[in-house]
Order: structure tokens, then C-alpha cells, then sequence
């Protein structure tokens, strides 16, 4: 068998890294809500990077904001929050960003 | 340089797993008892309240969580172990799959008993069957000694850098695990030494604390099409990797098994009988009678169920003049023992023979020296061409 495919992925197993390959399908067009960060409120304890189910929250240095490409809007990292920092607002409200996924 | 000789104890099979695994000084263990296996996790937590291993035993509600608990801890670079059993196995059959998805290195005792749908508290391989296409490493094991020894090889197996996949380790429920036999227990500082080589090669990804990762998230497209090839190759790799390890094993502890398959007297072998595990002792009998009386028959022991020993298989079935399998499980679908079925299809290499399926031993009734010798004469019968029915429900004949 003549392999013509690139390998992307280097590890054995099914190994990804949130900061630089992600091994997740574009999940972000799924989202019908998405968490915004309120930096005022976050102490960058990280449960929501914990937490978060396809690992998309990015550690921006001093407080997490979610990579949109992958977001799904579940919702966890905002009911996990311990301090209310993440809200989960609608979509719809992005509207005038167009095709932009990506905050 | 060879191994001391060990402490030679009478123990039963169950006992031997949980020696096995606490010379091979796991980080993490866990086992949620069931029968024939509850033995091992009794013995594990007495190794460890006995201060014999600073092993982490995680208590757990159920096998889901026990082998979640193992997977993860092999992720987090911990050697790990557990055991089970039948509908425990069927209970983790979820975990099973996420493990080997993983390629988490996590090592597996089996005490083999029938599935659930019929309650039989009793013996069968069919719990084997049930997770063939999970992407395990699957072993069988014939005495108590050999389930100490392939677990001690199973680590060395798992961990393996090219390898790096889960490894379970299947033995007779009922009739190994409750047997006791003499067992040689290697000294400690001998199984540290045969398990150093794990050390020495480069580092596996393994989770870190303040690094996140994920694992076993989405594939992208492809990507998914080629962590399953790299599974199928690291099971291909494995094949050698199984009779290197066993080889190693006997030059340093004077004990070696055949690696993928053991073969018994089949050098000018006619007719070929095809075994595995408990039962395999008792063909070697049979073997040794019929010879006696002039039947060149010889044996072969399925070590390795998966991968599957298909070149060494074929290498040693080539040319006879008919096959026999017992089976001490069914095929459903094919009826048909689950290994004969696999065996025929390696007819395009080895020829067309007569081959018979036997199916016998299902839920803990015996596989006998008179069932075996009837095996070997109807084996016989074949070769000779005479006629012959390929499908046989021993008990059912009885």
C-alpha cells in the first residue's frame, strides 16, 4: 500500500494539544450560544479550562477565553465558573460578525 | 545472566495474577470483585496493606470506573493494572474501547467465564470473544505459572514504545482460578531487572500536570483513519514484539511459552489439533496416547488471539492433512467455534484441508480425554478422506 496521506497527528495515541494542534472537528459551527469572559471577574483560576469538554479554553495569561473554531457552547465552563465570570449569550446577538467564527 | 530461582509456592490461579502484578510494582491497581476473579483484588490489597507495594488501590463502584481509573492513570505515565471478569468485562466494555483508543498500556487479568443472557456462573471463553475487535492485546494462558509469567510479560509488552497498547491476560475461569499449582515467584529485584529495558526508551505522551492535553477527543477526518492504522500497525508490531519478550523471558528466567503459539509434537505432524488455554494440557495427553497408537498428530496452543499469530499459524498448518479446533466458546453467526472460524481464513495460504470445528466446554463442563480422543480419531478420519461433519457440539453428541 502506497500511503499518500501526511501524518498530522506525532503521538500514538489520540493526543491533542488545545495551544497547538487540536484534534477536534470545527465543532464551533455547532454553537447556538457562546461564552463570553468577563475579565474583570475572573481570578484565571482555570476550572473552566478544566472543565471545558473538547478543551478549547484558551489561557490568555491572565484570565481563559474560549478558541470559537471549537467552541460547541455548551455552556460548562460558564456553570463552572465559580465566580459568574462566563455568560452564555445567544448567537444571534454576533449576527453582524457574518461567517466570522472566531472571537 | 540468569534470574535467581524464585520461592516456589502453591498458590492458585488467581493468586498468581495478583502476584504477578504486584512484582511488576504497579502505581495504580484496581479491581471490582466478581466471581471466578475476586481472589486477584483480595490479593492485591493484601500485598498492599502487607506493605509488600506502595501500589495506589483505587476503590471503585463498578468496573466502568475501574477501567476508566486504570486508563487514566497509564495516561497520567503510572503503570497500572486491574482484573475482571465476564459481566465485569461486558460492565467496562465502554472503557474497554476508550483504553485501547488511548493506547492507554493498562494491563488486564481475565478470569474467562460465560456472558451474560445466560446466567452461568461458570467457565467459557466467550467473554474473550466479546471484546476481539475492541484493539486489546489479547493473551491465553494455560497453567498458573504461565498466567504469573505473561503478566510480568504483558507489562513489558504494554509499555513498549512501539507498542504502547492494553493487554489483557486470559485464563480458564473456574478451572485456573481456583486451582492451585506450584508457582515459582521470581525475586523482586529479578522482575525490576527483566521490566528495566522500559525505562531506557523515550518517553510516551503522557499527561503533565500544567500542560493540559486532550485525548481521545474528535479525530479530525483522516486524522482518525490514521490513528487506526497506527493501531492496526503497533498490533502488527506486537506480533514479534510477543515472541522477542517470551524468548527474553525464558534466557533470563529459564521459563518460555512459544511466544504467539506453542507448538507440541508437530514436526511430522499428519492432522494438527488447535487449543488454547487449560485445555491445552489435556490435549497434550491425548497427543502423547494417539502417538502411541501411531496417529502423527501434534498440537498448537493459541497464545494470542490478537493480534492474530496468522504467519507462525500458517507456518506450522501448512501441509497437514487436516486441522481440528476446539473452541470452549461460539461464533455466532457462523456456527462455528470462534477460532476455527478465524483459522479458515487462512485456507488460501495453508491449502484446502479438512478442517473441523469442536465446541466444547461451555460453561464450565469439562473438556475430557475421551472428548479430545475423539477429536484426534474423527481429526484422523478426515485426513484420510473419509467423510466428516464440520460442525460439532461435543456435550450435544454425548
Amino acid at each position: 500500500m502506497v500511503i499518500k496521506h501526511k501524518f498530522i497527528i506525532k503521538t500514538e495515541g489520540a493526543w491533542s494539544d488545545a495551544n497547538q494542534l487540536l484534534l477536534c472537528l470545527d465543532t464551533g459551527s455547532w454553537r447556538t450560544v457562546r461564552p463570553v469572559s468577563d475579565n474583570e471577574k475572573c481570578n484565571y483560576c482555570g476550572l473552566c479550562a478544566l472543565y471545558c469538554p473538547p478543551q478549547c479554553m484558551k489561557d490568555m495569561g491572565d484570565h481563559y477565553e474560549a478558541n470559537l473554531d471549537y467552541c460547541k457552547g455548551c455552556g460548562v465552563c460558564a456553570k463552572e465558573c465559580p465566580r459568574d465570570a462566563i455568560v452564555m449569550v445567544p448567537e444571534g446577538e454576533f449576527a453582524d460578525e457574518g461567517s466570522k467564527r472566531s472571537g | 545472566m540468569k534470574a535467581q530461582k524464585g520461592q516456589v509456592r502453591v498458590i492458585t490461579g488467581n493468586a498468581a495474577a495478583a502476584y504477578g502484578a504486584m512484582l511488576c510494582r504497579p502505581d495504580v491497581a484496581t479491581s471490582y470483585p466478581i466471581t471466578p476473579m475476586s481472589e486477584v483484588a483480595e490479593q492485591l490489597s493484601t500485598f498492599r496493606a502487607e506493605g509488600l507495594v506502595d501500589t495506589e488501590m483505587v476503590e471503585v463502584e463498578g468496573e466502568n470506573s475501574a477501567m476508566n481509573v486504570v486508563a487514566a492513570a497509564t495516561m497520567a505515565g503510572g503503570r497500572a493494572f486491574t482484573a475482571t471478569s465476564s459481566w465485569g468485562l461486558v460492565f467496562m466494555y465502554d472503557a474497554v474501547q476508550h483504553a485501547a483508543g488511548f493506547r492507554a498500556p493498562v494491563v488486564m487479568a481475565i478470569a474467562n467465564r460465560e456472558t451474560p443472557g445466560i446466567l452461568a456462573v461458570s467457565g467459557g471463553q466467550q467473554d474473550i470473544i466479546s471484546t476481539r475487535d475492541s484493539g486489546w492485546i489479547q493473551i491465553i494462558v494455560e497453567d498458573c505459572q504461565e498466567i504469573m509469567d505473561s503478566i510480568i510479560m504483558a507489562f513489558r509488552l504494554a509499555e513498549d514504545y512501539d507498542i504502547q497498547l492494553p493487554v489483557m491476560v486470559n485464563y480458564d475461569g473456574f478451572y485456573l482460578s481456583y486451582l492451585a499449582m506450584p508457582v515459582e515467584i521470581p525475586e523482586r529485584e529479578d522482575v525490576d531487572r527483566f521490566l528495566a529495558p522500559l525505562k531506557d526508551q523515550p518517553q510516551r505522551t503522557i499527561l503533565i500536570p500544567g500542560e493540559p492535553l486532550g485525548c481521545g477527543t474528535h479525530g479530525i477526518e483522516v486524522g482518525f483513519v490514521e490513528l487506526r492504522y497506527k493501531h492496526c500497525m503497533a498490533m502488527e508490531r506486537a506480533l514479534q514484539k510477543v515472541d522477542e519478550i517470551d524468548r527474553e523471558f525464558g534466557e533470563f528466567f529459564g521459563r518460555s511459552y512459544g511466544g504467539q503459539l506453542e507448538e507440541y509434537r508437530t514436526e511430522d505432524a499428519d492432522i494438527v489439533l488447535v487449543t488454547s488455554g487449560g485445555a491445552s494440557g489435556t490435549a497434550r495427553t491425548v497427543v502423547d496416547a494417539k502417538r502411541e497408537q501411531g496417529i502423527k498428530v501434534g498440537l498448537v496452543k493459541l497464545r494470542l488471539f490478537r493480534p492474530f499469530p496468522r504467519q507462525r499459524l500458517v507456518g506450522v498448518l501448512k501441509g497437514r492433512k487436516a486441522i481440528g479446533v476446539i473452541d470452549r466458546s461460539v461464533g455466532f453467526g457462523w456456527n462455528t467455534g470462534p477460532m476455527y472460524m478465524e483459522l479458515r481464513a487462512l485456507t488460501p495460504e495453508i491449502g484446502i484441508v479438512p478442517m473441523l470445528s469442536y465446541i466444547d466446554g461451555l460453561a464450565n463442563l469439562d473438556i475430557t480425554v475421551p472428548h479430545i480422543e475423539r477429536v484426534v480419531d474423527e481429526v484422523y478420519a478426515a485426513s484420510q478422506g473419509k467423510p466428516y461433519q464440520e460442525v460439532t457440539w461435543i456435550p450435544l453428541e454425548e
